[in-house]
């Protein structure tokens, strides 16, 4: 049971940072699809810098430095995203993709030449961190208490407040509704998407490296993240694009996902004879159930995947 | 003369042409930096093997069986690639192809292995099981509003879960993968009709010439017939299409049905060959899906340019197993056909640069440039 709540609890603040981070970048008119190739960049900086940082660090400076590498990265490569669908007016969700793709791709590319130039015979893209996993855990009894669940709880309360009682965040979704009413009283619409998408670089990077830290202590970057990113936006669709609703949605969603790794534990759903790849399937069941009953009244910002022309009226 | 020269260049096929081959210039050149990077002494060689990928062998013999094999692994690629096209063209981006895909191989591999059916049943079932799970994406984004790019990914991953246990009990007890074809139900291996002995190769079989008359297929459907033309429409502009009474829900549901298919199709002409069977521990869903996304756009949207494209990709990826894997991973041509698609977002902006040099020496020639510029200005 407390391993469930454990699991549940990981799993929605992944859910959380990440569609937070989607949010944002929604809320300014770009649609992020690329979520999951920044969490799979992000997890790569967090992992590289666990790999080099020396361990003797002190644990808190230890963490902000590997969070920091971590979000540098997905900074970075949110760039990429930012480049083309705002100043080149690509279409969102080809680059999207192509993101999505990249990251995985070079991750491993990454990864392999790194293990190979240190072993000539290591050709896998494996990443281990057994030690410096244990510098995030503070254990409360059996209960892993995880430093990343407390700084979810702090970054949703200044996402909502960055959004909502900030002229910046007003602004910011004043771009995503109707960019040229918010150009036409003197925001700089391409700026503000710009923002937008670096924060969503920013949260995606963090989400990455909180995942992979969740329950192992290696990671084998041919796998990516599993899907999580898309169902981070499936999260920030149910949550109507709002923070408070976001962190709901995403509680719900790391419960069913906790429960692929725990069922067994649980005398009533073992014995309910459910094959293991039932549970498995069940958050992505669970999430196209959700969106079906939660889309037709879409409260999706105005303007989103349209890319800002000064022409257009 | 060189009037005639500029009118070339403003035909769309010839700047599809052109976009495309800057971009397969950039990706090969990006990936060649990233191979100097790693290490310095074996890049050119390993980026010129990609692109050599069979002309490696010297013995002409085994250059023309590679060759085969690297048309029979196209055609699933390019079955994926018409399926995105297809949708594309209707305005919807089915990302869920690759689990299309999957359940395709499902269903033939089932059919055949447990069933024996012959493999033309099996191609039929594959169709069905694609078009049947796409059919899902297409009902949920007509009726309900569901965005298809989100359906479609959480779809690609229940379908990779049901088909590996699907198919465990039909796998080889000693490994991971499932039984050959050949091993349970000789009748079920597509025919080849000799085009075996052309190639010296037992994987060449009729799937291919079938996908490419598939190809051209889609290209008179969607260009030459009222039904491809009202599907286009509706991609254009939803609420047109729908205003001038075409059904614009039951048009969005076909198109997914038909994007299935062919993705479905792909799976089964693929599988039924032998060429490769299903690991059933397999934790991501195949690459082909994805990479069909990668020859839709560097074909230039186009069914035809598609099956130049798809050939390329399946090229290179190919040829990513012949790079000096001491110094470097194959994983070099995956990252290649994600820089391609990436670098494809920029092909709109490519045109229009292109147009604009084109529409300046026009106007230059014709005396009237500065009254061009003095408009711009005033806009």
């Amino acid at each position: 049971m407390l391993l469930l709540i454990q699991y549940t609890l990981i799993f929605a603040s992944v859910l959380t940072l990440v569609a937070l981070g989607g949010c944002y970048s929604e809320h300014s008119g770009v649609i992020n699809l690329g979520l999951e190739g920044i969490m799979v960049m992000g997890a790569l900086g967090g992992a590289l810098a666990m790999r080099y940082l020396p361990i003797g660090i002190p644990a808190f400076f230890y963490i902000l430095l590997v969070i920091f590498f971590a979000v540098l990265v997905g900074v970075a490569y949110s760039a990429l995203l930012a480049v083309a669908a705002i100043n080149f007016k690509a279409d969102q969700t080809i680059v999207g993709t192509a993101l999505n793709m990249l990251g995985t791709a070079a991750a491993t590319v990454i990864v392999k030449a790194i293990n190979t130039a240190t072993n000539p015979n290591d050709v896998s893209s494996i990443i281990q961190y057994i030690e410096p996993k244990k510098k995030f855990i503070l254990k409360l009894g059996s209960f892993e208490f995880n430093w990343f669940m407390l700084i979810t709880i702090i970054i949703l309360a200044c996402a909502w407040f960055v959004l909502y009682k900030t002229k910046f965040g007003l602004r910011l979704m004043a771009c995503g509704e109707h960019p040229q009413a918010a150009d036409s009283v003197g925001i700089n619409v391409l700026k503000m998407r710009w923002a937008g998408v670096m924060i969503s670089g920013a949260l995606g990077g963090l989400g990455g490296i909180c995942y992979i830290l969740a329950g192992v202590s290696e990671w084998r970057f041919e796998y990516g993240v599993a899907g999580f990113g898309f169902l981070a936006l499936a999260v920030m669709i149910f949550g109507q694009w709002k923070p408070t609703k976001i962190a709901l949605a995403a509680l719900m969603f790391g419960f069913f996902r906790a429960l692929s790794n725990t069922y067994f534990g649980f005398g009533f759903l073992t014995n309910l004879g459910l094959p293991s790849t039932f549970y498995n399937m069940l958050p992505y069941i669970i999430s196209i159930i959700v969106l079906a009953l939660t889309s037709k009244n879409s409260k999706a910002p105005k303007a989103e995947g349209i890319p800002y022309d000064k022409g257009q009226r | 003369m060189s009037k005639e020269k500029e009118n070339i260049f403003k035909r769309p096929g010839v700047q599809s042409f052109i976009s495309s081959l800057v971009c397969i210039i950039l990706g090969l050149l990006i990936a060649f930096i990233v191979l100097l990077i790693i290490n310095p002494a074996g890049a050119f060689g390993s980026i010129m093997n990609v692109i050599k990928n069979f002309f490696w062998f010297k013995n002409p013999a085994s250059r023309l069986k590679y060759f085969g094999e690297t048309l029979a692994k196209t055609v699933p690629l390019l079955m994926c690639a018409l399926a995105v096209l297809f949708s594309y063209k209707v305005g919807l981006f089915n990302i869920g192809t690759p689990g299309q895909y999957c359940a395709g191989i499902c269903a033939a591999l089932y059919a055949s292995l447990t069933w024996h059916w012959g493999w033309f049943p099996c191609l039929l079932f594959a169709m069905v099981a694609g078009a049947l799970l796409a059919s899902i994406v297409g009902v949920l984004k007509a009726y309900l509003n569901v965005n298809e790019v989100i359906s479609g990914i959480m779809l690609n991953w229940i379908c990779l879960y049901f088909t590996n246990a699907t198919l465990t009990p039909v796998k080889n007890p000693t490994g991971k993968d499932t039984l050959t074809i050949a091993s349970v139900n000789k009748g079920g291996i597509i025919p080849s009709l000799g085009l075996d002995k052309i190639f010296n190769d037992k994987y060449v079989t009729i799937a291919i010439p079938v996908a490419i008359l598939v190809a051209v297929a889609i290209w008179i459907i969607l260009e030459k017939t009222k039904f491809g033309y009202e599907l286009r429409a509706t991609g254009l502009n939803k609420n047109a299409a729908k205003y001038c009474g075409m059904m614009e829900k039951r048009n969005i549901i076909v198109t997914l049905v038909i994007s299935g298919a062919l993705a479905g199709m792909g799976a089964g002409c693929y599988y039924l060959t032998d060429f490769e069977q299903w690991a059933v521990t397999s934790s991501t869903v195949p690459a082909m899906g994805f990479n069909g996304i990668a020859a839709t756009f560097l074909g230039g949207l186009n069914p035809i340019g598609t099956i130049f494209s798809s050939y390329f990709i399946t090229h290179i990826t190919a040829g990513g197993a012949f790079v000096d894997l001491t110094k470097y991973s194959s994983q070099i041509t995956d990252l290649i056909s994600a820089l391609i698609i990436y670098l494809c977002g920029f092909v709109l902006f490519l045109k229009s640069f292109m147009n604009s040099i084109i529409r300046k020496r026009e106007l230059k020639k014709s005396g009237q440039y500065e009254n061009f510029k003095q408009d711009g200005r005033k806009n």
